[in-house]
Formats: C-alpha cells, sequence, structure tokens
C-alpha cells in the first residue's frame, strides 16, 4: 500500500533528522572523553585526537591525589537532593495557587516574583554573604540549601505547565466532592504534572549540581567543599592545567546526573505510555 | 497575563464554604484575604525566603548604587552621579551590545531548532528514551567542562574547527582572538548547550495536550501542518511563553560561557571577554568595576540597570508572544 510507504518513508526521514541532532549534541561530550583519557601534550597537539587514549587511569589517580573527590560528592548529593526535594514541593505548590485560583493580590504577587526572577543573581551575593555570616550559617551546607529551597524559575515552570495541563473540569469536579484544597493539590494535580515535576527535579538538582559560584564563596572550609568547588580548585592548584585531570573529573562528576535523569526520564515515558492508552 | 485562568476564580467565588453559607457572610477586603489563607500560606514559602535573601540584600545594593565605595573604607554619598556617568560609559553600553548580539544568535537559532526537534521526538515512536537522553546531555555537563571543550574546539593552532576549515581549502581563523569569532563560538556554546533543554521543555509541554483533540483534528480532516498550528501551537501557548521569557532572562545575564572561554586569554582580567572585550558581557562588566576596581558602589549601579534592561525586554517578549497567540 502506498499509504504505509509513505509512512515508512517519513519515519525514516523522521528518524535521520533525529539522529543527526544526536551526533550533535552527542560530539563535543565524546571529545571530553578523548581529553580525559590523555595526556595534556596530547590534547594540544595537530591535527586534533579524536579517538580516545589510554590515560584515563592516570589522570583519576591525580585527580584523586589533589582532591577528596567522594567525601566533595557527598556533600553535593546532599546539597542537591535536599534543595530538590524542597523545591519540588514548596514550587509545585505555589504554581497550583497562581495556575488555578484567584485571590486578592495575585497579579502583584505574581508580577512581583517575575519581578525577583529578573533580579541579576550577582547583585544580591555581597549583601547575601553578611546576612549568611550574621546567620552563623557560613562554611556549612544550610548556607546552600536554605536560600535555594524556592525559587521563581520553578514556580514560573510549573505554572505554565499547570495552566496547559490541569483542566478546569478536574478542578470542578474534585470540588464538588468536596476536596479540601491539600487533597486537590495532593490527589488532583501531582499526578496530572508528573512530567512536569520530573522536569524540575533533574534540572533543579542538575543546576545544583553544577552551580560553584555561590558555593566557592559559601563554604570557607576547604575540607567540606561541594564537588564543582573542588573541581574548579584543580585549575588553581597547578600553574599549568592538567586538562586531562579536569576532564577526567568532570566526566566523573557527571554519572550521578545521568543516573538521575535516566531515572526521571521514567515518568516522561510512563507518561506517554498513558497518553497512547487513553 | 490578565486574560489567563479567570474560570476557576469565579468556580471559588461560587463554591460553598466548609460551613455552608458562611462563605457568603464573609465580604469585604478583609474577609476575602482570610478566606484564602490557604493559599497565602501555599505561597508564603517562596516569599519569605525571597525577604532574607532576595529582597534585604537587593535592596541594600540599591544603597550602595548611591554611594561610592571600595569595599572597606568609608562610603561616601554620591547620589545619582553613578548612573549619570553608566548612561556615558562607552564600555558599559559595548557590553550590552555584546550581549544582545551573542543572545540574538545563539537563543533565536535555538529556541527554533528545539521546537522542531520536540515535534520530532513527540512523533518518533522507537528510541524515544535514546533520543531524549542524548539531547538532553549537553545542558547537565558543567559549564566548566564544557568551556574547556570548546575552547580546543575553537583553538586557532590545536582546533577541530580549523581542522576542518583547512580540509576543505580554507584558511584557519584565530576563533578567540577575533572580535566576531570570539562571539559566534560564545553562542555556540550557548546554542549547543541550551537546544536539548529547551527541546525537553516544549516535549513536555507536547504530552499535556490531550490525544483526544489530535483524535478530533483527524477527524475533522487536518493535515499534519494545519493540526500544528490550529492544535499543538495554541495549546503550547503557555509553554512556549515560559521559554522565550526564560531564555531572554538568562541570555541576557550571561556571563560563565565569557568567562570561563575567555578568562585565561592573554593575561587580560578574567573579566574582560577576551580581545578588544568583544565577549564582555553586562554582568563580565559588573564583575570587572566590582572585584577588579573594587567599585562596589558602580557595581551595584550596573547591577540595577542590568535589572531594567532586562525588564523591558521581558515585558517586550511578554507582550509580542501574547499578542502573536491570541490573532
Amino acid at each position: 500500500m502506498s499509504r504505509t510507504k509513505g509512512a515508512m518513508a517519513r519515519g525514516v526521514s523522521l528518524h535521520t533528522a533525529l539522529i543527526a541532532g544526536v551526533l550533535l549534541s552527542v560530539f563535543p561530550f565524546y571529545l571530553a572523553v578523548v581529553m580525559a583519557t590523555r595526556t595534556s601534550s596530547e590534547i594540544f597537539s595537530y591535527p586534533p585526537k579524536l579517538w580516545p587514549g589510554s590515560h584515563f587511569r592516570e589522570n583519576v589517580g591525580h585527580l584523586f591525589d589533589n582532591i577528596d573527590f567522594f567525601g566533595s560528592m557527598l556533600n553535593s548529593l546532599i546539597v542537591a537532593g535536599t534543595v530538590t526535594v524542597l523545591v519540588l514541593f514548596f514550587d509545585s505548590l505555589a504554581a497550583f495557587v497562581f495556575a488555578k485560583f484567584d485571590f486578592p493580590g495575585r497579579k502583584l504577587l505574581f508580577g512581583l516574583m517575575m519581578g525577583i526572577f529578573m533580579l541579576p543573581a550577582q547583585l544580591s551575593a555581597i549583601p547575601q554573604f553578611v546576612i549568611m555570616a550574621k546567620l552563623g550559617w557560613i562554611g556549612s551546607l544550610t548556607a546552600l540549601i536554605v536560600p535555594a529551597a524556592a525559587n521563581a524559575f520553578g514556580i514560573f515552570w510549573m505554572r505554565q505547565y499547570m495552566t496547559g495541563a490541569i483542566h478546569d473540569e478536574l478542578m470542578d469536579a474534585s470540588r464538588l466532592d468536596g476536596c479540601s484544597f491539600l487533597r486537590q493539590y495532593w490527589h488532583v494535580a501531582l499526578p496530572v504534572v508528573r512530567p512536569g515535576l520530573a522536569f524540575l527535579g533533574i534540572f533543579t538538582f542538575m543546576s545544583q549540581w553544577n552551580d560553584y559560584a555561590w558555593p566557592l564563596i559559601a563554604l570557607t572550609n576547604p575540607d567540606h567543599v561541594t564537588l564543582q568547588v573542588a573541581l574548579s580548585q584543580l585549575n588553581s592548584v597547578h600553574s599549568m592545567t592538567d586538562y586531562g585531570m579536569v576532564m577526567a573529573g568532570a566526566l566523573l562528576a557527571l554519572i550521578p546526573l545521568l543516573i538521575m535523569f535516566i531515572f526521571a526520564a521514567r515518568h516522561f515515558i510512563a507518561d506517554l505510555a498513558k497518553g497512547a492508552i487513553r | 497575563m490578565a486574560d489567563m485562568k479567570t474560570a476557576p476564580a469565579a468556580a471559588v467565588a461560587t463554591a460553598p464554604g466548609p460551613a455552608g453559607t458562611a462563605a457568603t457572610v464573609l465580604s469585604g477586603r478583609k474577609g476575602r484575604i482570610r478566606r484564602h489563607w490557604r493559599l497565602y500560606a501555599a505561597i508564603s514559602p517562596f516569599y519569605l525566603l525571597f525577604l532574607c535573601f532576595g529582597l534585604i540584600p537587593a535592596g541594600f545594593s540599591l544603597f550602595l548604587a548611591f554611594q561610592r565605595w571600595d569595599g572597606l573604607g568609608d562610603m561616601e554619598y554620591a547620589g545619582l552621579s553613578q548612573f549619570r556617568y553608566l548612561l556615558a560609559d562607552t564600555q558599559f553600553w559595548d557590553a550590552v551590545v555584546n550581549t544582545l548580539e551573542i543572545w540574538a544568535m545563539g537563543t533565536l537559532p535555538m529556541l527554533f531548532i528545539a521546537l522542531v526537534s520536540a515535534v520530532m521526538l513527540n512523533s518518533a515512536v522507537r528510541f524515544k528514551g535514546v533520543y531524549r537522553f542524548a539531547y538532553f546531555v549537553p545542558s547537565v555537563t558543567s559549564v566548566v567542562a564544557v568551556a574547556v571543550i570548546f575552547g580546543s574546539i575553537f583553538s586557532t593552532s590545536f582546533g577541530l574547527m580549523n581542522a576542518v576549515l583547512k580540509t576543505v581549502g580554507i584558511s584557519e581563523v584565530a576563533w578567540l582572538n577575533e572580535p566576531w569569532g570570539i562571539k559566534v563560538a560564545v553562542a555556540a556554546l550557548m546554542t549547543w548547550q541550551w537546544t536539548g533543554y529547551n527541546a525537553i521543555i516544549f516535549l513536555a509541554g507536547l504530552q499535556t495536550i490531550p490525544t483526544e483533540l489530535y483524535e478530533a483534528a483527524r477527524v475533522d480532516g487536518a493535515g499534519p501542518i494545519r493540526t500544528f498550528f490550529s492544535v499543538t501551537m495554541p495549546m503550547m501557548r503557555p509553554v512556549i511563553l515560559f521559554t522565550v521569557v526564560v531564555s531572554t532572562i538568562t541570555g541576557l545575564q550571561s556571563f560563565s560561557e565569557s568567562q570561563v572561554l575567555l578568562g585565561r586569554n592573554d593575561g587580560l582580567s578574567t573579566f574582560a571577554g577576551g580581545p578588544e572585550h568583544a565577549g564582555q558581557t553586562v554582568v563580565l562588566y559588573f564583575f570587572q568595576q566590582t572585584f577588579d576596581n573594587n567599585d562596589f558602589g558602580y557595581g551595584a549601579a550596573i547591577a540595577w540597570a542590568i535589572f531594567m534592561i532586562v525588564v523591558v525586554f521581558s515585558l517586550i517578549n511578554w507582550r509580542l508572544v501574547n499578542r502573536r497567540e491570541k490573532g
């Protein structure tokens, strides 16, 4: 049948385009693997090396000699994990309110939140440090966790997502059933927005994991740093940066994020399957 | 903003309260606020955190913008003089133009490619997980690693970019030493890192569209293009608005890409943005003034100017996206 042939041709061109995209996005990442397995002199040679070398173990060895890799990784896990849980709860709750309810001051409060979102983060970094110091949080992980526990980005994202995903009929029905506000949030809104939450979750975890400007300022004790701060110290320790070692560290630091993404991506996929059955 | 979700508002107003008709008795502003206390409680954590770690520090920065201060000695009242100086500061305006150029070169194509990719990802039946994983990987890579990689790709003597140019017979380009080359490199880095991220956001939005709508469109005899513009685009409106606003805000505040890519160039300041300041974004200029020159007051004035620029652009965006979708 010509119809199936047309569908197949479309399928082939679709996958060709998608694979081209995959190659583009994975290639620099592949270069990182090449660098992590080579010495600095190999990295800076012409023509550029395109195949992985044999120095990965050596680079990782240098890495472990220079920084407390697993200790700082544990700190990063604590910070990113706690912040992610708090953000998912506080942001989705606030977003639910902004997306589906009306109350005095709603527009003003939402506008204020968007204004906060536009404030450059650097603007308040110095005074923020002073406040943290007064609270006695400098040097502890609390200084990283508490200010990040809720954010405008996540509320904005969840609100936009909920606006499309939670249908008004669903809200009306639950209200007629006598659902309290918290039950509506927990049993009506959250199950519908799982993909949105999964995305906010990985994104929050990822940005916390990769953040290094604020942790660099706030974590004054060199034995108590996060992974990115530890990695960034590698640049300053040596006058001549060992790029192979830095790339090996950056790759190892990526592993928890990838695990996290595989875990969260299941929720995206589960939702797709559900949609197909429906 | 005003036209969003007015229907549930009406439903809330008419819903019977827990004590039967008691809800109708509570009228007036105070009563309405008291009736919605749960809603205020639900949004309060963000505003409390913001008060302590956002508003108070930002207020102090606003105060600083009117002072001359090196961070150590006494402050000296400067009035509006720093803002007046800012308006005539050519390096500041060059940095603004750089930021806008990099933003336009990176963000606009990025959002278009991301939307097309998301529609393709959504219609692909097989290997969904693999594709999504591959598209998202760049955005989880730390900016330090990305900068090392792109620094090597665009390197003059050892770079892949020039190796490719050479094999097709074009002479090599000193990417990170040419003003326009720097912008291309920074924009390429940003596009590479954030296209997949935006595609995933679009994809998440596509998945909120009920399949019934597509079935209805098919029954009505709509083709794929018609369906895209009549079903997909209108339903995607909140998510498109989100990506446009977020990428404008983050694009105008970008700095780490330039800083890590160009920071070590030629022994210049790590905030200089490379030769001729070609990659110096406004936020980098803020860092340079604040920490290289120890001019905290002027730094604060720059930060507030950045805020104003971002507000103006976000409002323009908001208007444009809302209007286009309405028509």
